[in-house]
């Protein structure tokens, strides 16, 4: 187990590496002098002789990447060019609201994708396994975007049962948090019960064939426990773990769900930078989210190895 | 079983084997319904997109104040949006950009990271190592939120868009190649053209690659239905295709703001949207099923 470990994390200082230097060599994709493009409208010389020393862009690319690593390293990742506020202060402020939606829709995710991946999985072949693999393509094909404005339209514009826009911290009325959040949680949680769902079934399918259930059924148990005590144990380990990196991807769907339920999260953040053009936050954006899925990647790994005993050793 | 009965089985079994893989492969996906219907929605979709002036007798970047936001009826099906343009003449002339950024991001991401990772699976050691790494490093950013970087720092248009979606796609196309290169690579007959004395691109072009393209061709399909839905999210956010040019993102974006007044505006360019990756990702799976080589 420590061998793993210690082969994983040294994994991760190359991988690191690359990333910090992807997300580094973005500014140099903007076309032009990257100073006059950050300065916007701004064509005062001295600010953008400012932005230039602030940046150290005046020094070779070598350098600027060194003393960009180094602000990263420190938690420093620039100044917000729109805000004035330090980019890491920003994205503490804003990944909570993120956090809380993106919890939720894993919630979503979980109590719709696990049970119709295994009532799919036993009942094989028939009605409720074509329902089941339907709401998976339908999951998989519906860009969440649609979903959210679909939804906003019924049961906000005709229907007016929950507010179509806005976030209230759970902390400061629970009720309205959870009226506000319940939309885009569905919205995110949707593609990824989808993702699950299909998961599960392959994985039900599999140990439903192995040769210990069918030697708890030899011995009588009764097909509930077969499934609930014995098959569902081993075949859902996997599917927590992939639960787990889908958070990944719930970031990224974040981005859209947040523009269009005005949700001041993570993901309206960046969305706010690029029109800004406020590319230390973009940059810090991108690095933070690469940062969370590299260490959930982690998590999920030893998580993997913590609960399945054959691996361990 | 009779003798006529095992004469049939035995000429069946013999016409499979004679049978091209392709062939195979094709037979097996018409099986499918759901490929099959999958692949008529793609065609009407091409052929919309192709023939679409002489499908629409409306220009989809016309306006008309005398227009703006009219329900659907006999003389606009899908209705008008807010500049009293034509909505089916938005759909029809919209299904270009989200197809031609299907396929030429996913083109982009084959063309970059099958050769990468070939390379990498072929040579390993050291290379394998570098491509490796700066793969993880590009998974490590999800996605869409490295597309949407990509697009910002490019700046915005559709060709831009293209771009960011196929490099943010290219790593999982390495990652694809270098596994089954790796697999394959030990195969008899790859060890026989080795011992042939063939120069390596020979092995890795002609001996390996035809062996992999199976696997691409499952994933390239899926990844175009991803690509279609990224370029429609960057079109949304204003980053890919720019107004007054069609796209299903862009007009799903303006639809957002007339949702009690025009519903439609919304409707329709997001079952486009639907329909087409519904069908790709529909095509994939039969993909899968039919090149699956454990399937009979």
């Amino acid at each position: 187990m420590l061998n793993f470990l210690a082969k994983r994390l040294a994994q991760l200082i190359p991988t690191l590496f690359f990333v910090s230097l992807l997300i580094f060599s973005l500014q140099h994709l903007l076309p032009g002098d990257p100073a006059l493009v950050m300065a916007g409208e701004e064509r005062d010389p001295a600010v953008i002789e400012q932005i230039r020393q602030q940046y150290h862009l005046d020094q070779p690319i070598p350098v600027q990447y060194a003393y960009w690593v180094k602000g990263v390293l420190m938690g420093d990742f620039g100044e917000s060019l729109r805000n004035k506020m330090p980019v890491s202060s920003l994205i503490a402020q804003k990944l909570p609201v993120t956090m809380q939606i993106a919890g939720m829709a894993i919630v979503v995710a979980f109590l719709i994708g696990i049970p119709a991946g295994i009532i799919s999985a036993v009942k094989m072949g028939t009605a409720w396994d074509y329902g089941a693999n339907l709401f998976a393509l339908w999951g998989i094909s519906t860009p969440n975007f649609w979903l959210g404005i679909m939804l906003i339209f019924l049961f906000s514009v005709e229907l007016g049962w929950l507010p179509a826009s806005g976030y209230v911290p759970l902390s400061e009325n629970w009720r309205a948090s959870l009226a506000a959040s319940v939309m885009p949680a569905f919205v995110l949680g949707n593609a990824i019960a989808a993702i699950l769902m299909r998961h599960t079934r392959s994985a039900m399918l599999q140990v439903l064939e192995s040769d210990y259930v069918r030697t708890a059924r030899a011995k009588g148990l009764s097909e509930r426990t077969v499934i609930l005590k014995h098959a569902m144990r081993n075949a859902l380990t996997p599917i927590i773990t992939l639960g787990a990196l889908e958070l990944g991807t719930l970031l990224s769907g974040a981005v859209l769900t947040e523009q269009i339920f005005s949700i001041p999260g993570f993901g309206k953040l960046i969305v706010d930078a690029v029109f800004n053009r406020d590319y230390a936050v973009v940059q810090g954006v991108v690095l933070t989210t690469a940062t969370i899925y590299i260490t959930l990647n982690l998590i999920a790994d030893i998580a993997y190895i913590l609960v399945n005993p054959r691996l361990r050793g | 079983m009779t003798d006529a009965a095992l004469g049939t089985s035995a000429s069946l079994a013999a016409a499979e084997t004679l049978e091209s893989p392709a062939r195979r492969a094709w037979r097996r996906l018409i099986r499918r319904r759901g490929a099959v219907l999958g692949l008529a929605v793609i065609a009407l979709f091409i052929l919309l997109a192709v023939f679409a002036p002489l499908i629409v007798p409306y220009d989809p970047v016309a306006t008309s104040w005398s227009l703006v936001r009219k329900a659907p009826s006999l003389q606009h099906w899908f209705g008008t949006d807010e500049l009293g343009r034509d909505v089916l003449a938005r759909i029809v002339f919209g299904a270009r950009a989200s197809l031609l950024a299907g396929v030429i991001s996913v083109g982009i991401a084959l063309a970059v990271g099958v050769p990468l990772g070939l390379l990498a699976g072929y040579r390993g050691g050291l290379i394998d190592a570098l491509i490796s790494r700066i793969t993880d490093a590009m998974l490590a950013c999800p996605f869409l939120i490295l597309a949407i970087a990509l697009a910002a720092f490019l700046g915005p248009s559709l060709g831009n868009a293209m771009i960011a979606i196929g490099v943010s796609a290219t790593p999982i196309f390495i990652r694809l190649t270098r596994g089954q290169v790796m697999s394959v690579k030990v195969e008899d007959y790859v060890e026989a053209a080795r011992a042939m004395g063939n120069p390596r691109w020979r092995i890795a072009l002609v001996h390996i690659l035809p062996n992999i393209l199976p696997a691409l061709l499952v994933q390239a399909t899926l990844s175009i239905a991803a690509a279609i839905i990224a370029e429609a999210a960057l079109s949304f956010l204003g980053l890919g295709q720019q107004p007054p040019a069609p796209s299903w993102g862009s007009m799903l974006n303006a639809a957002q703001r007339f949702l009690t007044s025009a519903p439609w505006m919304a409707v329709w360019p997001g079952l486009a949207i639907f329909l087409v990756v519904l069908s790709f990702n529909l095509v994939g799976d039969g993909l899968r099923d039919a090149l699956d080589p454990k399937a009979r």
